[in-house]
């Protein structure tokens, strides 16, 4: 098993400019471990030419200049490099507790992933309020975290054409995926609830809320909390709940 | 220290502060942004002795209208959108000395869908990691991380040239109207369609459709058909990057991407030729035509040969 896992690396164009270091097929901690510490391997070598590089949840995407670096060169070095993987320590993750308002005009698709899946819509909140979510990556746009550990239970497929503005907030369900949209964007996702915390806030000493690494937790709450906390994030009082995480 | 001013008179549809983006910080999430054709701007700024990554001035088909409050070089570059100074017609790809008190406004969009102004000494708002770029959904860069607004006051840095008319050979100035064929390298997830749709994609004609903006294109076509999933675990985007969703109809990702997406890739654009993609307007149409990594990477040394060649030519050939 191990040595299959190790087996995983395809190097793949990516344009003219680029190339994708795949280390895994599947959203696993392992994987995901594997592309942290690639990652690690490449802020600590830095390469001549390696303009940067975007982790996902199965591959690692380098930018990079061939008039600095050229295709095979660098393709040598990332073979060498995954010669070097090995694990690193990482610090001890917390848990962000994420108030959401979920269903009616915040969650407009909730009764569809209830649906799709053959459950109430307060089973559907019930499973999602759950778990403890692993924040494998951060990307689509500032401080989006993309989560991991959601049931499969509630997976719902994306919709068929996306919406071309979903708000700041809004807590959604993409295949076996959940996530939070961080500004408002097009996008996809079926969107099930709405939290007032702000991921990402430009003028905020930490403009970020999340990090990868960490977790997060989903609270519901109602329409009311939900009001009251806004205001308090808009006054810049809200402290979300954190608390340290127990390990497996 | 007073510095070198424009006054916005009239904003137009969407101007903004734009250098060459943002980069280092996607990992963070943070989007690139960044001019739509650096083609055009690097250009623009090479025209007026400036650095290559300046910012200038994005204007998207309907221009601004700004009055200069010093005495600067300026060029304009990009998609033909009518400029003039003080009413009278100037060129584009060349640079001209402005006075104090002096009009540049713009009037029909001709051709192409971005217009770059470069300002010599640059516009200097403040640098936000690394980027003066405007990235208006996550409120930064530019003035207050907006879209220029009637009465924006902007910095720019002393003027570096003080001569003018400086030209880009016609050689090299691009048609966006006659060259619509887009170049691409399949992948990286071609293996996500069938034959028939790799065939369709590549032989099919594609109109731009009015969604079109700084993060991307949409186009409207034959439909492109997968061979199982249009969804994919969400993965990195790099620009030019053609995503098909499940409705068949290719996203060509450009400036304003998300640094992560969902959607299966079914190519990219090469470099040379996302300045081109992002210039075709609105309702024209656009084919595709797949060539080799070699072929690319060429294409674009040899552009950033020439950019060099011009910026070291105008210091030496000072007119």
């Amino acid at each position: 098993m191990i040595e299959m896992v190790k087996a995983m690396f395809e190097i793949s164009l990516y344009g003219d400019r680029g190339i994708r270091i795949q280390l895994g097929t599947t959203i696993s901690k392992k994987t995901n471990e594997r592309i942290r510490n690639f990652s690690a391997l490449l802020e600590k070598e830095s390469i001549s030419g390696i303009i940067e590089w975007i982790p996902a949840y199965t591959a690692l995407s380098i930018y990079y200049d061939p008039l600095l670096i050229p295709y095979d060169s660098l393709k040598n070095r990332m073979e060498s490099l995954y010669e070097k993987l090995s694990l690193v320590a990482l610090p001890p993750p917390i848990i962000t507790e994420i108030p959401v308002y979920y269903g009616e005009e915040y969650g407009p698709d909730l009764g569809f992933v209830a649906e799709h899946n053959g459950l109430t819509t307060d089973e559907v909140i019930d499973i999602h309020t759950s778990s403890n979510y692993l924040i494998y990556m951060m990307g689509f746009s500032p401080g989006f975290p993309y989560l991991g550990g959601m049931s499969k239970k509630i997976a719902t497929p994306r919709l068929i054409s996306p919406r071309a503005n979903v708000p700041a907030g809004a807590v959604g369900i993409a295949g076996a995926q959940t996530g939070i949209y961080s500004m408002e964007s097009p996008g996809g996702w079926q969107i099930i609830g709405r939290t007032p915390l702000k991921l990402y806030h430009p003028l905020r000493h930490q403009p970020i809320l999340l990090r990868s690494g960490d977790y997060i937790r989903f609270s519901s709450i109602t329409k009311t909390e939900f009001e009251e906390i806004e205001i308090a994030v808009s006054r810049g009082t809200y402290q979300p709940n954190v608390i340290q995480h127990e390990g497996e | 220290m007073e510095k070198a001013m424009i006054e916005v008179i009239k904003p137009g549809l969407a101007t903004s502060v734009q250098d060459l983006g943002r980069s280092g910080y996607q990992q963070l999430g943070m989007v690139v942004a960044g001019a739509m054709d650096h083609f055009a701007l690097q250009v623009g700024n090479i025209l007026v002795g400036n650095r290559r990554n300046a910012a200038g001035l994005e204007v998207v088909l309907m221009g601004p209208k700004l009055k200069f409050l010093k005495d600067t070089v300026i060029a304009i570059c990009g998609a033909d959108l009518s400029p003039a100074v003080d009413g009278t017609p100037i060129q584009l790809w060349k640079s001209y000395s402005l006075y104090a008190g002096q009009t540049l406004s713009f009037g029909k969009p001709v051709t192409g869908t971005y217009a770059y102004i470069a300002v010599s000494g640059g516009i200097q708002t403040p640098e936000i990691m690394g980027s003066r770029s405007t990235y208006v959904k996550a409120k930064i860069g530019g003035l207050n991380g907006e879209y220029l607004v009637k009465g924006d006051r902007l910095p720019t840095g002393d003027p570096i040239m003080k001569s003018s008319g400086r030209v880009l050979p016609s050689r090299l100035v691009p048609d966006y109207d006659k060259q619509r064929n887009i170049r691409v390298i399949l992948g990286p997830d071609a293996k996500a369609f069938t034959k028939q749709g790799i065939r369709t994609f590549l032989t099919g004609t594609y109109k731009k459709s009015s969604q079109t903006d700084r993060m991307g294109t949409r186009l409207i076509g034959p439909e492109i058909t997968h061979a199982n999933e249009a969804d994919i675990i969400s993965d990195a985007t790099f620009p030019g990057a053609i995503q098909v969703p499940a409705n068949g109809q290719p996203i060509i990702l450009l400036a304003d991407r998300q640094p992560t997406g969902g959607y299966t890739r079914i190519a990219t654009v090469i470099t040379e030729d996302i300045s081109r993609a992002a210039q075709i307007q609105p309702g024209k149409e656009l084919t595709f035509e797949a060539v080799t990594l070699e072929f690319a990477q060429e294409l674009y040394i040899c552009r950033e040969r020439l950019l060099k060649w011009l910026s070291i030519a105008g210091r030496e050939v000072h007119p």
